[in-house]
């Protein structure tokens, strides 16, 4: 009796941990990607693209990451965080009309995306008072 | 059975919630702007690529490989294995082993630096720079037993030694 519990218990948890099939995997397909992108992003009354790069990468220093790479052309920072844990993060920003910049940031926590909006608010919190300016949401 | 249900939904809980990411990591600590202070050094110049290429040329002499570089940002990041091997891990090691109980000991490491330069000043007459450093080790059976950033300031004061010798200019604290 006991020992077909403990069997079940673990079938049903591999099943819990395993569903996933590899192009869900490679595309995150369980989250949504219209939510996503509202809680990665915010807008930046400036007209400063590399200066905004520039605080972007400071921010990132201050939470304690190393800088992978950064693109002024594309607009792109990758930077990595290790504590015993590695949090990986690529920050985006692109122009929004004349008088605005979209920043987006998208990080990964270990081997699992980070979806929970609190780690972006976060962020955007640190980056805004870097920037001396507030974080517009972006829709 | 039912008494088994409260176990088994609890299991699958902590299945599902034990990779909750941790607070400090998109949010700044408190020791952050001490640690900005160890990290950074401002020279007097407006020559931001000659600083950049000044700390480039540091790296290369401190054995990194560059991985990437941006100038128009003030960005290089660069890394170099080492070995991970201490000796008291080795005795350690060796004595369990002759008690029949071998462990695997650490026995390389990927260090990695970033630098980033940035004007400072009224009038962009300061060039800030700002470098960080971290490392993962690897145990003798592929395992990452460590992974950390360096937050040790000695480490930062020798770096920013070699570099004020290499650019001919005195380093001023921020």
């Amino acid at each position: 009796m006991r020992s077909k519990v403990v069997v079940i218990v673990i079938v049903f948890s591999l099943l819990v941990g395993g569903c996933a099939t590899t192009q869900e995997r490679l595309f995150d397909s369980d989250s949504s990607q219209v939510q996503l992108r509202s809680i990665q992003t915010r807008a930046f009354d400036t007209k400063d693209k590399e200066k905004t790069l520039r605080t972007v990468i400071s921010t990132l220093q201050d939470l304690g990451f190393v800088i992978d790479k950064a693109d002024a052309t594309l607009g792109t920072v990758s930077a990595t965080k290790l504590n015993n844990y590695a949090v990986r993060i690529t920050v985006t920003v692109r122009p929004r009309g004349e008088t605005q910049f979209l920043v987006r940031a998208n990080a990964q926590y270990n081997i699992q995306p980070i979806t929970e909006p609190e780690s972006y608010q976060q962020f955007f919190v640190a980056l805004e008072k870097a920037m001396f300016l507030t974080a517009h949401q972006a829709d | 059975m039912s008494r088994w249900l409260p176990l088994f939904l609890t299991g699958t809980l902590l299945l599902t919630a034990c990779q909750t990411v941790p607070k400090d990591a998109l949010s700044l600590s408190p020791e952050s702007l001490a640690q900005r202070q160890v990290q950074t050094k401002k020279y007097e110049t407006t020559d931001e690529a000659k600083v950049l290429a000044a700390c480039a040329g540091l790296l290369q002499d401190l054995g990194f490989n560059l991985d990437e570089s941006e100038t128009k940002l003030g960005v290089i990041s660069a890394s170099k294995m080492r070995s991970a091997v201490s000796a008291g891990q080795v005795v350690a090691a060796v004595l369990l082993a002759l008690m029949g109980a071998p462990m695997p000991i650490d026995k390389e490491q990927k260090m990695r630096a970033s630098v980033i330069t940035r004007p400072m000043g009224e009038h962009g007459e300061y060039v800030a720079v700002r470098v960080t450093f971290q490392r993962i080790v690897w145990n003798t059976q592929g395992q990452i037993t460590t992974s950390e950033s360096l937050a040790d300031p000695k480490i930062y004061q020798e770096f920013f030694d070699k570099l004020s010798k290499s650019i001919f200019l005195e380093a001023q604290n921020i």
